[in-house]
Parts: C-alpha cells; structure tokens; sequence
C-alpha cells in the first residue's frame, strides 16, 4: 500500500502554519537562566524546516514549546492560526527515545490516538495496520516494543503520530540513537513520507548531512544558558537542491560546509 | 544467547539447589534434636520434634487416620476459614490502597492531605492494635480481617505512589500529544505504567497478611490457622505449633504464586509483572 491510498483512510489535514514570535523560555522562575530569547520564525503549511546547532542552544526547548508541553515566558507561538496552551493531536510528536507503551502491541500503540479521540475500533484498526505496511512492520504488529530493535521502535512511533493524523510533526533527533545504517534508511524513509502525507516538519538535529538531506529550509541556532547568551537563530537556510538529493554531490557539500560553519563560529 | 533448552535445564538445575538446601536444613534439624544441640539465642533444639514425627502429624492434620484425635484431618477446614479472611481483608486492602496510590502519586494536593495522616498511621504495629481492636471491635473474625486490612493496606499504597510517580514523564507526553483526556492518561496510561511497582506492593502485602493472620485468630475464634498454633501453644504441644508453621508459611508462598500466576494469566504478554 503506499501513502497516497491512505488519503482514503484518513482526514488528511494539510500542514499547518508555525509561526514563532519573538519566543523567550527562562527556566527556574525570575533568577533563573534564559534558554532561548527572541526567536522569530515562520514556516509555512507543509514545510519541512530543520533545526541545527550546538548542544544547549535551546532546540528542544523551542520544540517543546511548539508541542505545548512547556510554556513560553515571553512571545507568541500559533500553530494552524491558534496559539498553542497545551499539547494536542494536531502536533504530532517524535521524541529520540521513542516514547511507545511498553504494555501495548505495535498495532494498539499505533491505534492509540484514534481511540483515544473517539474513533470506533475497527476503523482505528484498519488505519493502523495501513501505517504499519508503511513502515515496514506488518509482521511485527503484535510484538511488543520491547522485542524490537531502535530502528523498528522508531518506525512504530512514527507511525503511531501520523495515524493521527496531524498537521504538524514535531521531532527532537528522532534518528539520535540509531546506527548509521538504520539512520539513512530511516532518512529515506521520513523524506517518501514527509512527501506523501503533506504535513509541515520541524525536525531537530545534530547531523548537518541529515538537516540537507532532509529539509526545505535549515535554521542555525547558537548560544544558550552556558554560554552567557540565550539561545538564538543566528541565520536561516534555504535548501534549494531539489526532490533528488545526493549527499555526495558538490552543491550539497558546498552548503553543508556553509552550514557547519555557522553553526561552529556561533 | 540461551537457547530454550539451556534456558529450561539450567532452572531445573537452580530449583534442584534450592530444593538441596531445604532437605540439608531438614537433616541439621534432624541431628539437633536427636543431639539436644544448644544453638545462639539459647535455642534448645531438643524441646523440639523431630522431622520424622511432624511429617507424620502434617499427614494426619491434612488427611487423618494415623493419630485420631481431635486435631486430625481438620487443615482444610482451618485453612478454608483462614483462608476467607486473608482474602477478605486483602482484597479489602487492595481496593483501598490502589486507587489512593495512585491518586497521592498523581495530584500533589492529594499527596498534601493525605500524606502527614498515612505517615503517622504507618509505623503503629498490627501488634499495638490488637488491644484497641479487641475493645472497639470485639473478638474474632471481623477483628482479624480488620487487623489485615490495615496491615495490608500501607505496603500496596506505598508502592503504589512510588510506581505512579516514577512512570517516565515521556509517556504522559507521549499520551497528551495523541490527544488523550486526563481521566485517559490516568487510566491507560499512569496505572498500566504503575502496574508492575503496584503487584510488587501486593505481593508484599498478601505476605503480610498471612503473617498478621495468626496474631489475628489467636484470640476467640475456633476455625483458623492462627487459633490452631494458639491452641497447641496453650496445650504445649511443640509438634502441633511447628505443623500449623508449616501450614501457614505453604499457604503464604501458594497464595503468592497464585497471585504472580494468576496476574500473568490476565496480562499475557504484556511486561506489566517485574521478571523474577
Ligand atoms: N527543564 C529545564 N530546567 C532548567 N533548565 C533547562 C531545562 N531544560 C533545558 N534547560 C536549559 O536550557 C538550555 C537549552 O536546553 P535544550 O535542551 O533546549 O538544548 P538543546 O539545543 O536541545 O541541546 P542538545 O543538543 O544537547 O539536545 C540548556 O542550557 C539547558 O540546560
Ligand atoms: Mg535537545
């Protein structure tokens, strides 16, 4: 089956607009520490945006305010035109360590979501078992999480947030823990369904290659907490390589190289 | 890796160990009486029976027809009575202490109100009740089920807060993006996370109740494990005393594995029981 067909199945939201204004996290109360201050970015619906830069400059704390599952102290996150209180069904979420139900099957942590929002059985379960072609995992959709490998693991995450069916994903180095094998499968794999299903991406990276690889558009954040400046957007760029990408191609070295110095002088 | 085979034969080797130890501590019991051994604590080994003359009563407790007195063939009925009231008041303190726990783990405002009360009733001893009880509740039955339940109840809610409060945070994040209700993340979320801390407050707990048992019968009731020790206590009888130990301490260690088995039935697959 592939991704197209399950228009069919689902509701099939297209990607929402993120739009981050002038976004200030400070953790522990007034005397405490700024993450990040003054990010400002606006991704349109169906945009796939990475986010690069050195450990602490407040990736994850821009994504998980994105999520709702922290509170921004200062600025104005909207995504799909409503700002963001809380999270919900229509930010999906992949988290690095997978974040699945160990007490659930593949099939119920992928069908999770739909019943919890009200989905009747059968039709929650016909949309799962489609996600799960998808990756890959039909054979393994009564296993539990615990008997699969990270790659499987994450494959059965992703899956369980895009049977949800949400107009935004949100990843936080969703590929971090896995080989480098299973990584540029993985890779391969989000960037066919990225393509088929149409959501808007914010995808959080360490892998300058993957960011290229994979997005329309590439952040650069630098600072944070230890470094006496609050973590910012130091510069923003656009990927304009194409559908087919080669990450041994000259043009995609060329802006890697640009990229990675960015990030270093900071 | 093990395979199944290997796996299989090397438990049947650990179980023979344990099995080995058993018959070795049943031999030293064996030479201490007959050699009238005094061991630390001023143990004296020959005012006990010896192994040979309490299997002999242990046969006649269950089954009858060696002895023929008043004591012979009555286990099951004492079990059966003692039974009902581990159960009882297990089962009592279970349904307590599960949905307590898991609310004190939850909501700091729960754990406020409640904590300061359940830290100043937890370390009164089952033993210091008894005197209370048996004024305000009155011998017997209801007062053993009482003292169970109490006693009980503290090791399943301990664990119970713990198990809720260590459920990994990713797992509520994961949930709320899915779109879960809070009243959903509490229940197929926080309690099925919990649940292996949870059976091991019960299984805790269910060993307590058997220990709490025998102080429970021993006053004014007729049928019961506890009231048969009390009994032989009273009559000097060493031998009926260490059959009723028996007794007890096989009907804790079955209750536990019917607990454990009887678990791992409803759950399958599913890792929700720590392996042990
Ligand atoms: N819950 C928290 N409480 C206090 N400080 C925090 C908290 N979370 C993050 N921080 C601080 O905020 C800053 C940004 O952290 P964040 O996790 O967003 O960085 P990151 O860019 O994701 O780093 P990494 O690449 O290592 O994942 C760091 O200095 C971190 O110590
Ligand atoms: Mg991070």
């Amino acid at each position: 089956m592939s991704v197209s067909d399950l228009s069919r199945l689902t509701r099939h939201t297209d990607g929402g607009r993120v739009l981050v204004d002038d976004l200030g996290k400070r953790y522990g109360g007034a005397a405490g520490v700024d993450a990040v201050a003054g990010v400002s970015l606006d991704i349109a619906p169906g945009e796939f945006v990475a986010v690069v830069g050195a450990s602490g400059c407040g990736k994850s704390t821009l994504l998980r305010i994105l999520a709702g599952f922290e509170a921004p102290t200062r600025g104005r996150v909207e995504v799909g035109g409503r700002p963001v209180t809380r999270p919900g069904p229509d930010r999906g979420v992949v988290f690095q360590d997978y974040g699945l139900f160990p007490w659930l099957t593949v099939a119920e942590n992928v069908r999770f979501g739909l019943r919890q929002r009200g989905m009747p059985r059968r039709r929650a379960g016909q949309i799962a078992d489609a996600f799960i072609e998808v990756v890959g995992l039909t054979r393994f959709a009564d296993r539990f999480p615990g008997e699969l490998s990270g790659g499987m693991q994450q494959r059965v995450a992703i899956a369980r947030v895009l049977a949800n069916d949400p107009a935004v994903l949100l990843m936080d180095e969703p590929f971090g823990a896995l080989d480098a094998l299973t990584r540029t499968q993985m890779q391969h794999e989000l960037r066919r369904l990225y393509r088929e299903a149409g959501t808007t991406v914010v995808f959080v990276t360490h892998s300058i290659e993957e960011a290229v690889y994979l997005a329309d558009r590439v952040v650069v954040m630098t600072g944070g907490a230890a470094k006496g400046v609050p973590g910012h957007i130091t510069e923003i760029f656009p990927v304009q390589l194409g559908d087919d990408r080669d990450v041994n191609a000259v043009d995609f070295n060329a802006l890697e190289r640009e990229i990675s110095q960015r990030v270093h002088a900071g | 890796m093990t395979t199944p085979t290997t796996g299989r034969s090397a438990a049947a080797g650990r179980a023979a160990l344990g099995f080995g130890v058993l018959i070795g501590i049943v031999g030293l019991w064996h030479l201490g009486v007959r050699g009238q051994w005094v061991l630390v604590f001023d143990i004296k080994m020959g005012f006990l029976p010896e192994p040979a003359q309490v299997a002999r009563m242990l046969w006649d407790f269950a089954f009858g027809g060696l002895l023929g007195d008043a004591f012979s063939g009555t286990m099951w009925r004492h079990l059966w009575a003692s039974t009902g009231r581990v159960v009882a008041g297990f089962g009592l303190a279970a349904a307590l202490a599960i949905p307590l726990g898991v609310l004190m783990g939850r909501y700091r405002l729960v754990n406020a109100a409640l904590d300061p009360a359940v830290n100043l009733f937890r370390p009164i001893p089952a033993t210091a009740w008894v005197p209370l009880v048996l004024l305000i509740i009155g011998f017997g039955s209801q007062a053993t089920v009482f003292l169970i339940t109490l006693s009980a109840f503290f090791p399943i809610l301990l664990n119970t807060v713990g198990a809720v409060r260590e459920v990994p945070p990713r797992l509520l994040e994961a949930a709320q993006m899915l779109g879960t209700s809070r009243v959903n993340v509490l229940l197929k979320v926080v309690v099925p996370a919990a649940t292996p801390g949870i059976v091991s407050g019960l299984r805790i707990g269910l060993g307590l109740a058997w220990v709490i048992l025998v102080l429970g019968e021993s006053n004014g009731i007729e049928w019961g494990l506890g009231s048969m020790i009390t009994l032989a206590r009273e009559q000097v009888r060493t031998d009926r005393v260490v059959v009723g130990m028996i007794v007890i301490g096989l009907a804790g260690f079955l209750s536990d594995r019917i607990l454990l088995h009887g678990l791992r039935g409803i759950f399958r697959r599913r890792p929700l029981v720590r392996s042990t």
